[in-house]
This record gives C-alpha cells, structure tokens and sequence, in this order.
C-alpha cells in the first residue's frame, strides 16, 4: 500500500434498504473528519462494497443498516472479502441492524463472529464511529 | 460549387460519397468491393470511377476518410474489477469507433500472455484503479506486458499514482499515459483516452494497414469507421449552431457479422424514487454484438432469439428455415432479391437481431419490495422516452419492412424490465451516408446535419 493522505472508507446501506438520509449524514461527517470517503448510497449489495474497496484500495468498509435485516445482509461478507483479496480489511456496522429488543452485547458478539471488526447500536453518533475508525486504522496521534 | 470528398474504406466495400459544401446537398455515393490484400486503391479508383459517371468529373477541394478495413481498430484492454474499470476500459474502446478483441480483468496471467500474443492487437489499454486508489494490479499488468514484448503501442489510463511508474516499467515500447478513465469510483472520464487512442490510430494504424499510399491523398482526419458514425449520430441528436438536431435517438447499424448499436441519450432514472446501480454509462454510447450478425454471425441470431422466434416471425417451417440458415452461413454473399421465403427469413433475423441488440445495449429496470414499500432499481441507460430511431445496414436498406424491422428495437410490454423506447419515429439511411456524415462533421458540422436531415428517409412512427 502506497502513502496516501488520506485514508479511504467505502459506505453505504447494505441490502433492500432505502434508508438515505443517515448515509449522506454519515458521507458529510466522515468527509469532514478528512476521510475520503467513496458513497455507494442506498440499497448495496456485499459484492458493490468489495468491487469498490478493491478499485479504491480502500482501508475500511463502513456498512449501514437500517431496516432490521441487517445480520441477514452481512452473511458472509467477512468471507465474500477474505476470497476477493481484502484479506483483514476493517468491516465496520452500525444502525438498527436487528430487530426487538436484543441485548447489543449479544448482537455485537454474532456480528463480530460473522468477522465485522466493530458493530455500533442504534443512535450512535458519528464522532464515536469516527473514533473507532481512527484506532482500528492506527491513527492515533495523526491529525486526520 | 465546393465538393468534398468522403471515403469509407470497409473489409469488403469501399464507399465513397460526394457533398457540395457550398449547396449543403449530396452529389452521389459509390461503393466498390475491395481487399486490402490486393491494393486498396484498386477499390477506391474503382469507386471513383462509378461515382464520376453519376457526378461527373470534380475536382475536390478536400479529401477525407474513416477506415474499418482490415479488420478495424482491433483493441485489447485490462483493468481491475469487471464492472468497473473492466468496464470504463470497454466502453472507452468502442466509443473510440475500436473492436474490442478481449477484456482482461484483474492480473493478467501467463495464459493470457499467449492469448495477447495471438490476437496481435492494434493498441493495448491498460486500466485499473481508481485514482489513489489500488496500484498493485496496473503495475503487475505493466510488468508483464513489458516481459512478454511485441510491438503494439499502449494506452495508459488508470491509477494517477502509477501512471509514471507504468511508463517507466514499459520503456522503451510505445506508451501513452492519459488520465484516469475512472478516477472515482462511478465517475466516467473516457473523452481524453479515446483522443489519444484516434490520434494512434492516425499516425500508427494506417500505415501498418496498407493505407498509407490513399492516405496520400487525404487532406487531414482518419478515423475508424465507427468513430465517424458515433460522430454523425451525436451531431443528429443534438444539432449544432444554427441547425438543430432531432434529439436523443437509438441508431442500429446490422451487418453481416456484428451489429453496432448506438445511443444519444442521457438515461439516467425518471423517478426519484428508482436507484442508480452500476457505472453511469457514457452520453454517447456505442456498443457491438459480435455474435449477431445476419450472414457470418446468422447462428449467433438463432441462438439469440430461438428458433421459435425465428420461425414465428419469418412463416417457415422449422426444418426449412434451418435449411435456408445454414445455406446463409456458408454463402454469406446471398441476398434475398426476389426469392419470397429468404425475403422473409432475413424480416425475421434482422428484427431478432435489432430485438437481441438494442435490448443489450439499453438499461434494465427492476422491481424491488423493501420495508418501505415498493423502489425500483436502475442499471445502464433508461431509453423509454427516445423518441427517434436511425436504422442502417443492408437488411434493413433493401426491404420494404423496414419499419415493421425497426419496431423491435422499441419497448416490449412482455419484457417491462429492458428500457427500450416507448415509441419512435424510424428514420432510414438508405443511401449508407452516415459514417461520410461523421467525417464531414469535424469540419462542416451544419452541412452534415443539413444532409442528414434531407437524405435520411422518415419511414413512419412505431409504437
């Protein structure tokens, strides 16, 4: 990987989501925070965010979801990247990504076993994202 | 009086029309059958002469031509991911008027080495990478073009970050390094790439095609064939000073071994509640069926449409009509005349072929159910509200169907998912100008269109 300025997240919301609203949010916050951020919008499917990760060389993907169905839509997308060459590419969740009331310790843990490096209840500000993103990606320090 | 001279010169014909600028009209079209293995002046003397019996003798204030002739503009190309920069390498190729031989996608292998080696492309498009973005597959590709040698000249348009170091690693070859055809994920940036690729085709191409001895007599511009017409169809659509054009239209040339389709149109979604998937596709876009054609690629048809089809449209018998297709396939000089059941046979495959074609080419749509009720998705250009349709090539020309043929490139409520055109008015190129068109374009955009507009036959609305 080459030196870049900017570290590059692909977004976007995954599955039959038309949620549009958070993504942009999201695009404007990440963008602002000096991310360069590539916004594949509304209803994306595993295989956009790897095609796109791979032609940006991107440093993380960002998946959002907001309609429930989340857990469903990131089946396999841990494998789906390990197989297309992203091997130990971050995979970041976040939004309403299960249904009822659940603990989120328990719905962190399964996206955590389904391979996602950090998943993010519902309500959670863009700044703690933000944050995540800077450690999972060793930013510590760098002013981004 | 002011004539010019346009010549096309084609694999078997060489065609060769004659315009009065100072008139805007038509003087006369010829067409003589060449091979470039004789001498391609052969043909266009030849030409010339049947054209100087119906003008008379001209002196031409300038002479200017577009070739397809030994085999065209053969081009290789490879990038990254398929339908990405797999695909902006694509369709930059075609827009530039190029046959694309093969699309590599990823690292390029030994095998495909080989396959480099044999099919002996006239330019090599190397692609991959957003700008910034993944640089080890471009640089990989460059490496082993560089290692496995030859003498075709490469395009680089990838990855901004690598684009030196691939001229570095291919020194010594002929290499070009234009920006980016993709240098953000979903935006397009072909136009500079296609330039160049015309400009090499000028300057390198004719000569190792055997043109260069009529090219003596050229005053300026060369283009591949189907870059003059992709030319003439954007001036048609949209006009230019002091003319206006007829607006965004669908044009469909069937030959006998590949069918070109292009489209002037925007397409992006109508609605706002339809989401965009996919690379925004160019305004201008050409694409070519390599398996459709009506004579060498008459099985590519069949397989296509399915016999049923065939049989359905053309009134044959099955056993018959795959008689008369095989018969095609090896005499591929046959044209119907006054013979009723090919008559009919070539109805049905050049409606099959224009159905198959334009149905490739437009975008789809597609019905979602989400939570939040029904959205529809998008993917290539939406072309419901063409409303114009140019129809070209010899099976459409010679028949009395035309626009009965030309209706199949519309929109078929059986198949709601294509977006095709809803309905259309069917204009026909009889008098096979428009690559000539294209060609005066460059210089005398107003008289082209003038001529389009006059030449080209309204053959009536379908819906």
């Amino acid at each position: 990987m080459q030196n870049r300025e900017k570290k590059v997240l692909v977004i976007g919301v995954i599955g039959a989501d038309v949620h549009a609203v958070g993504n942009k949010i999201l695009y404007h916050a990440f963008t602002e925070a000096g991310f360069e951020v590539v916004n594949l919008g509304v209803m994306v499917s595993q295989e956009e965010y790897i095609a796109a990760a791979i032609e940006s060389d991107a440093d993380a993907i960002v998946v959002s979801s907001l309609y429930g169905q989340g857990e469903l839509d990131c089946r396999g997308m841990r494998e789906k990247c390990d197989e297309a060459g992203l091997k130990g590419i971050p995979l970041v969740v976040g939004g309403n990504i299960v249904i009822g009331k659940q603990s989120f310790e328990d719905v962190e843990k399964r996206f955590k076993d389904m391979g996602f490096d950090r998943a993010f209840p519902p309500g959670t500000a863009p700044e703690t994202t933000i944050e995540a993103l800077r450690q999972l990606l060793h930013m510590d320090g760098e002013t981004v | 009086m002011k004539p010019v001279l346009l010549i096309d010169f084609g694999s078997t014909y060489t065609k060769v029309t004659a315009v009065d600028l100072d008139a805007q009209v038509l003087l006369g079209t010829a067409a003589s059958y060449t091979t470039v293995q004789t001498d391609i002046n052969d043909g266009l003397e030849k030409a010339l002469a049947i054209l100087e019996k119906k003008t008379g003798k001209l002196s031409y204030h300038k002479t200017y031509a577009c070739s397809s002739a030994a085999g065209g503009l053969r081009m290789i190309t490879s990038g990254l991911v398929p339908e990405l920069t797999g695909e902006a390498a694509k369709l930059a190729s075609l827009g530039a008027g190029a046959k694309v031989v093969k699309v590599y996608t990823f690292q390029l292998t030994e095998d495909d080495v080989e396959e480099i080696r044999e099919e002996k492309p006239d330019i090599f498009l190397l692609v991959g990478g957003t700008d910034g973005g993944n640089t080890e597959c471009i640089l990989h590709n460059a490496k082993v073009l560089a290692e496995m040698g030859g003498d075709f000249p490469i395009v680089v348009a990838g990855n901004r970050t690598a684009a030196r170091q691939c001229e570095r690693i291919l020194e010594g070859r002929e290499v070009y390094v234009c920006p980016n055809v993709m240098p953000k994920f979903g935006t397009l940036n072909i136009e500079p790439t296609q330039k160049q690729i015309r400009e090499i085709f000028l300057n390198r191409i004719i000569k190792a095609k055997g043109l260069s001895k009529a090219a003596a007599l050229l005053s300026d511009i060369m283009m591949p064939t189907p870059a003059a017409v992709l030319q003439a169809m954007e001036l048609l659509a949209q006009g230019c000073e002091g003319e206006q054009g007829i607006g965004e239209l669908v044009a469909v040339d069937v030959g006998g071994a590949t069918t070109d389709i292009y489209s002037i149109a925007d397409g992006m979604p109508e609605h706002m509640s339809t989401v965009y998937k996919g690379l925004p596709e160019p305004f201008a876009k050409r694409t070519v069926e390599g398996d459709i054609g009506m004579r060498y690629s008459i099985k590519g048809i069949v397989e296509a449409a399915g016999m049923d089809k065939i049989c359905r449209l053309s009134g044959l018998e099955k056993t018959r009509a795959l008689e008369l297709i095989d018969y095609l396939a090896e005499n591929t000089d046959t044209v119907p005349g006054d013979n009723q059941e090919l008559e009919r046979l070539d109805f049905a495959l050049a409606s099959a072929a224009i159905e198959e074609g334009v149905a490739r080419h437009a975008g789809t749509i597609e019905e979602t159910y989400t939570l939040m009720g029904k959205t529809y998705v998008q993917e290539g250009k939406n072309l419901t509200k063409v409303g114009q349709i140019v129809v070209t090539g010899g099976s459409l020309i010679h028949t009395r169907r035309t626009a009965e043929i030309a209706a199949h490139a519309l929109y078929d409520p059986l198949k709601p998912q294509s977006l095709r055109p809803m309905k259309a008015d069917v204009w026909v190129d009889r008098k096979y100008i428009l690559a000539a068109m294209g060609l005066l374009a460059s210089y005398h955009p107003k008289t082209a269109l003038a001529i389009m507009k006059k030449e080209l036959e309204f053959y009536g609305h379908s819906e």
